[in-house]
């Protein structure tokens, strides 16, 4: 092989052999570090994992909602029978409303409580988070 | 009538830029032959036509001309005046208009300063300008038309502006940023050229540096406003959301950085040529994905803009083409480019490999976070999110590593350096270092984490990176040279990253929040402040009322009044929260109001949320530092020189030789 060639793979050999490393690291650490969303039915029968970050989103259910200075209890639901607890201390989004879709991320509890770390209500009142729109919700009224 | 002016002169725009593009392109060819000469012409054209349809669409807005769909959908006859006029680029039609313009302003001031350049590259540069401009133009009047009627039924008033755009920072963020995204076209025109007109030597690198300069300061300055913005205007105090539109100014801003390195290795030394070319082209067709990810709706986002698949599927074959098609041409020519050129380990050239390594694998990890939702969902129909857990995983190794480096920038020399010199020009630099990270030792480590290790050695770091450069700033004065315009830029904007990198620890490290159940006459303390909640005020705004909090703060012996709101808008929609905060050099005081607690039962007062936020100003203001830095590079007389010379080569009839 002549050298210019032979230099030539040499670099090619690294580059591709660096970007499979960071490339393979990147996904690795995206694979820890990701939050998959749950609606209700699948937090309820089980689909959700326990103790591990996770995102999870329903309507408030009228009525559910709960407060003890800055602690909230609130139950999301699908409205066709699934539905689970949910725990947050702190300012609620300016948005969030009983009956409203809203997105909880945090960790289910081993006593299936969802312990929220964060409640968003995004946008407007028109708003549907779109990872919501799947579970054809009845609006109520 | 306005209205169809403007609709008129941009579709006459939009003409002139194919016909340039093909005049630009192919007109050496017979056919076109003597057509060339009116490419100045057809630009400042299309220069003039593209603002009077802008200038038409703002006498819309000033007018409160609710005949319009796009005026009547953002804006409101109660809208402040200010308001009104910056309200053209609150919504997607209008800031693609304002993008178009802006096009247009760089294509003019291109053709303006190139005179200089070989007659058939300029040309190419031009044509392939107007190639780009061809796209967006068509993209505005095909699918997003900021001209439309709303007839029969005209509106008697406007839906308003979304109250969180009725800030300060709507009128100056997004002109800044798309100065940036759209600037990094030139960048591409001129790599395209290049490949085109077979020039493929340094020369195309010395010409487009100043440009990529230029675009690249005006991105980062509109980044941190926008940062800034999102921090005082969302209400909650963050500055930083790795969302995904941020995240799509933040890909082309990390190979713009990478490229302003390259190119000054490429113009100096002749080295990365291909890699140079390379990413020119991706800075550009990052900017276009941007646009894709922000006005395609594909990805959840707090930026929204209509959601609308047809201009989705627009923005996506035109990125696919401009991503294709130059990467076919590159793949053509750029491997004639045998650039040979040894450099040692301990040189300029190794260093600004290492920053381009760098930063190429920190856009890897922004873009394939990014991309990854949109990617697991096409395949599994599962939804996930990506936060900032893997971001920082990542992001700060890398940004630690990256700026490790610039500890060497002033010292290295091209091609290769003496060790003794680099090891002399560490040591005082290293000693400060280590006696700033000895002294925070013990106040620092409060607690113990990884992030907070992080943390002290981007603090550490960073003094190594000021002293380091003071040092060699010092030296050279010393040494009787005055510092070039160009030194100068360097100087300013890597002290400014090592001014936002501290900003970021600290911030991320030390910032309290606290959300607090408060009553009026309540009285809290945090870290040595007293927060007094004194009442709760009904105010008026011009089209709004808000229920405003009179909290009184005595800190270090000082007494100051913030006023955090809950606002209501004449126009509906829904209540908004404006944070009240007091700045400062070392430390923010942040307050918002939360909800009141009386609903439902069980609580009374108000939730209110405390931050404070130690050295968070220094993130802006380092990045503000490194947006001048760049731009006071260009301004060095050496490329002035060098366009005069060769403006003398050309009229000699003689190419420069390079």
């Amino acid at each position: 092989m002549n050298p210019v060639r032979k230099r030539r793979l040499v670099l090619v050999t690294t580059l591709l052999a660096g970007s499979a490393l960071v490339i393979g690291l990147v996904l690795l650490g995206l694979r820890e570090n990701i939050n998959m969303f749950y609606l209700p039915s699948q937090v309820n029968n089980g689909e959700a994992p326990h103790e591990r970050s996770i995102r999870a989103g329903g309507m408030v259910l009228e009525g559910s909602w709960q407060r003890d200075a800055m602690l909230s209890t609130f139950v999301l639901t699908d409205r066709q029978g699934a539905e689970f607890t949910v725990r947050y201390e702190g300012i609620l989004p300016d948005l969030f409303r009983e009956g409203q879709g809203v997105i909880v991320e945090g960790t289910l509890g081993n006593d299936g409580v969802f312990g929220a770390r964060e409640v968003l209500a995004k946008h407007d009142e028109n708003y549907m988070p779109p990872e919501l729109a799947g579970m054809h919700l009845e609006r109520p009224g | 009538m306005t209205v169809e002016l403007g609709h008129f002169a941009i579709i006459l725009a939009f003409v002139m830029a194919i016909g340039m593009a093909v005049i630009g392109l192919f007109g050496r060819m017979r056919l076109f032959a003597g057509t060339v000469r009116t490419l100045p012409f057809l630009v400042a054209g299309q220069f003039v036509l593209t603002a009077l349809a802008f200038a038409m669409l703002m006498l819309a807005f000033a007018e409160d001309d609710f005949s319009v769909l796009y005026v009547s959908q953002h804006s409101n006859s109660l809208l402040p005046f200010a308001y009104k006029l910056s309200a053209v680029w609150g919504g997607h039609e209008g800031s693609f208009l304002l993008w178009v313009l802006i096009m247009a302003v760089w294509m003019l001031a291109v053709t303006l300063r190139s005179r200089h350049l070989p007659p058939l590259f300029r040309q190419h540069v031009i044509g392939v300008m107007a190639l780009m401009n061809t796209g967006f133009l068509a993209f505005l009047i095909f699918t997003s038309n900021p001209f439309t009627r709303a007839v029969p039924f005209v509106p008697s008033e406007g839906v308003d502006l979304n109250p969180l755009l009725q800030d300060f920072g709507l009128i100056v963020h997004p002109p800044m940023l798309y100065v940036g995204y759209v600037g990094f076209s030139v960048a591409f025109s001129f790599a395209i050229a290049a490949l085109l007109s077979g020039r493929l030597d340094a020369a195309w690198a010395r010409w487009s540096r100043p440009w990529t300069n230029v675009a690249w300061a005006f991105l980062t300055v509109g980044i941190a406003l926008g940062s800034w913005w999102a921090y005082y205007e969302l209400g909650w105090g963050g500055w930083w959301f790795w969302d995904p539109v941020e995240n799509a100014s933040f890909m082309p801003w990390i190979v713009g950085t990478a490229l302003i390195h390259s190119l000054a290795a490429t113009e100096k030394r002749g080295i990365f040529k291909s890699w140079t070319l390379l990413l020119a082209i991706a800075a550009f067709s990052l900017s276009l994905l941007g646009a894709f990810i922000v006005r395609s709706g594909v990805l959840t986002s707090v930026h929204a803009f209509a959601v609308d698949p047809e201009r989705g599927t627009f923005i996506l074959i035109f990125l696919v083409l401009v991503v294709g098609g130059s990467l076919t041409l590159y793949g053509i020519r750029a491997w004639q480019l045998g650039s040979r050129s040894a450099f040692s380990v301990l040189s300029r050239d190794a260093f600004i490999l290492g920053n381009n390594i760098l930063l190429v694998v920190s856009l890897a990890v922004v873009l394939l976070g990014t991309l990854a939702p949109l990617g697991y969902e096409a395949v599994t129909g599962d939804k996930l999110s990506v936060g900032k857990p893997y971001f920082n995983l990542f992001f700060v190794p890398l940004m630690l590593l990256l700026s490790l480096l610039l500890v060497f920038a002033p010292l290295v020399n091209w091609k290769r350096t003496d060790t003794s010199r680099i090891i002399q020009g560490l040591r005082w630099p290293f000693l400060l270092g280590g006696i700033v990270g000895l002294s925070m030792v013990f106040t620092f480590f409060d607690t113990l984490s990884w992030s907070r290790v992080a943390a002290w050695f981007a603090v550490i770091i960073a003094v190594l990176v000021t002293t380091g450069h003071v040092m060699d700033l010092v030296r050279r004065v010393k040494g009787g040279h005055t510092p070039s315009l160009a030194y100068a830029g360097m100087f300013i904007a890597h002290l400014g990253f090592a001014m936002s990198m501290v900003g970021v620890a600290l911030t991320e490290e030390l910032s309290s929040e606290k959300d607090l159940a408060m009553r009026p006459g309540d009285t809290v303390e945090r870290s040595g402040r007293q927060i007094r909640f004194v009442s709760i005020e009904d105010v008026k705004g011009p089209n709004y009322t808000a229920r405003a909090g009179h909290f009184v703060v005595t800190e270090d012996g000082r007494e100051y009044v913030l006023w955090p709101e809950k606002r209501q808008y004449v126009s509906g929609g829904n209540l908004m929260t404006e944070a009240a905060i007091e700045w400062g050099f070392l430390r923010d005081l942040y307050i918002s109001l939360g909800e009141p607690l009386g609903e439902p039962a069980g609580s009374e007062g108000w939730a209110v949320r405390v931050h404070i936020k130690p050295f968070v100003r220094w993130i802006w203001f380092g990045s503000i530092f490194m947006g001048l830095g760049g731009g006071l590079a260009v301004l060095d007389r050496r490329y002035r020189r060098v366009r005069e010379r060769e403006s003398r080569e050309l009229l000699a009839g003689s190419m420069p030789a390079s």
